[in-house]
């Protein structure tokens, strides 16, 4: 009989390490499959935030395929994803999070890039119990189900809760050397890796998709309202994860650097949008997204100096650039910063 | 002549997305100048091109750019190669 073969999803966390490991050691060809949504927290916010460069940084997903010894496929899905992050049909978790969705999703997905390269079934991570809106026992059928991989869709962690699939009852893999993990507690994962001489892995899962945050998903929401248009394009997205973004008027927003990297960053969309930097004194680029009028402009104006070196000062000169490239100096008086309200804050 | 990617302005993983996929229509012994902005790829594409049969033959970083330079190799087919 010819080796079989499995493509893994691989998320970069320890589950869906531990899942290709295990098949791995039962003889199974394992190569590894990544996506990209946009909405992966790391490698974009390292790389930006210039204070966390001295951090050794590394890509997870990478780092668990050299780990393990398998090739790693990365796609791109960023295009695809929006019609997931803006009509899920199973709803959304806590906040923009399409947890279902999305793994019906890429599992559908992964079945896409098996089919193409003749490959045998798909593993996953998943552990029933471990996440309240996707992986659970009555939603492990749904993903089999709605993504068309069915029973060619094989979870080593938690197998022995579930129905036997094709790879089980064909004997590529032994079913009675999975595991019977549930619920949310790391610590028969953690004893598992430690079996497999794992020592070290990221953590901790759930935190790898800015969906899954209160503050992003307030933004997202926030740019949706003002454009009176659920969409997004991949700029605006990681334009949400960087600076501090305030709204003083419905019409305009400010994004604000907070440090020199996110200035550099800003740097690169600034001739997207009027952007204004004092020049009196060190400050931040600051990005007015929407459509300023002449009175937004000088609010935009005071704000940046009040983010600026000049915020005591009497007067804070600010450099404003129009789209067009045409530029004007204004003297503003920067606001105190009693005057600006909370509410401002997206 | 050395093919060229400009992955400037891109932030990780779409730098080695973008080599992974201009990688896999060239040819065995080729090589690619990848020019990015973002420093992480001086970690992630040597990952990826050790993970994948691949060799980073030059590496440069003049502060506000980095240069790579990607030979293309190959890997035994299955079974997995082991770390």
């Amino acid at each position: 009989m010819s080796q079989r073969k499995a493509v893994a999803l691989i998320s970069g966390g320890l589950d869906s390490m531990l899942a290709a490991r295990v098949i791995m050691d039962q003889g199974v060809h394992v190569e590894g499959i990544n996506f990209f949504t946009g909405f992966c927290v790391e490698g974009h916010t390292h790389a930006i935030r210039r204070k966390d460069r001295a951090r050794p940084k590394r890509n997870n997903a990478l780092w668990v395929a050299e780990q393990l010894g398998m090739r790693l496929h990365i796609v791109d899905i960023v295009e695809e994803y929006k019609d997931v992050v803006l009509n899920p049909a199973h709803g959304y978790g806590a906040h923009l999070n399409p947890c279902l969705d999305c793994k019906i999703f890429m599992v559908n997905k992964a079945l896409e890039w098996m089919e193409e390269h003749g490959f045998d079934f798909i593993i996953t991570g998943e552990v029933i119990g471990q996440r309240p809106k996707s992986q659970r026992k009555d939603t492990m059928p749904v993903v089999a189900r709605e993504s068309g991989a069915d029973d060619r869709l094989l979870r080593p962690l938690c197998a022995r809760n579930l129905e036997p699939t094709r790879p089980e009852l064909e004997g590529w893999v032994d079913r009675q050397a999975l595991f019977n993990f549930t619920g949310r507690s790391r610590k028969p994962q953690m004893d598992l890796a430690r079996q497999r001489g794992i020592d070290d892995y990221a953590q901790p899962a759930g935190g790898c998709c800015f969906l899954t945050d209160e503050h992003y998903a307030v933004k997202l929401k926030d740019l949706w309202a003002s454009r009176r248009a659920r969409n997004y394009d991949l700029d605006d997205i990681m334009l949400l994860k960087v600076g501090r973004h305030l709204r003083p008027r419905p019409a305009f927003k400010l994004i604000v650097a907070r440090e020199e990297g996110e200035n550099n960053f800003l740097r690169g969309y600034r001739k997207r949008f009027v952007h204004m930097e004092p020049v009196s004194h060190p400050g931040p680029l600051v990005l007015v997204d929407g459509e300023p009028g002449e009175q937004d402009i000088r609010l935009a104006a005071r704000i940046t100096g009040r983010f600026s070196q000049g915020r005591s000062a009497a007067m804070v000169t600010v450099q404003v650039t129009d789209r067009d490239g045409g530029r004007r100096t204004l003297e503003v008086p920067p606001l105190d910063a009693g005057d600006v309200p909370r509410e401002w804050y997206v | 002549m050395m093919e060229r990617l400009d992955a400037r302005g891109l932030f990780c993983p779409l730098p080695v997305i973008r080599t992974q996929d201009r990688v896999a229509v060239m040819a065995l012994g080729e090589r690619l100048e990848v020019v990015a902005t973002d420093h992480g790829v001086l970690h992630d594409i040597p990952a990826w091109c050790r993970i994948n049969g691949h060799r980073v033959v030059e590496s440069r970083d003049d502060g506000s750019e980095v240069t790579l330079v990607v030979e293309v190799g190959t890997l035994p087919e299955a079974p997995n190669h082991g770390p």
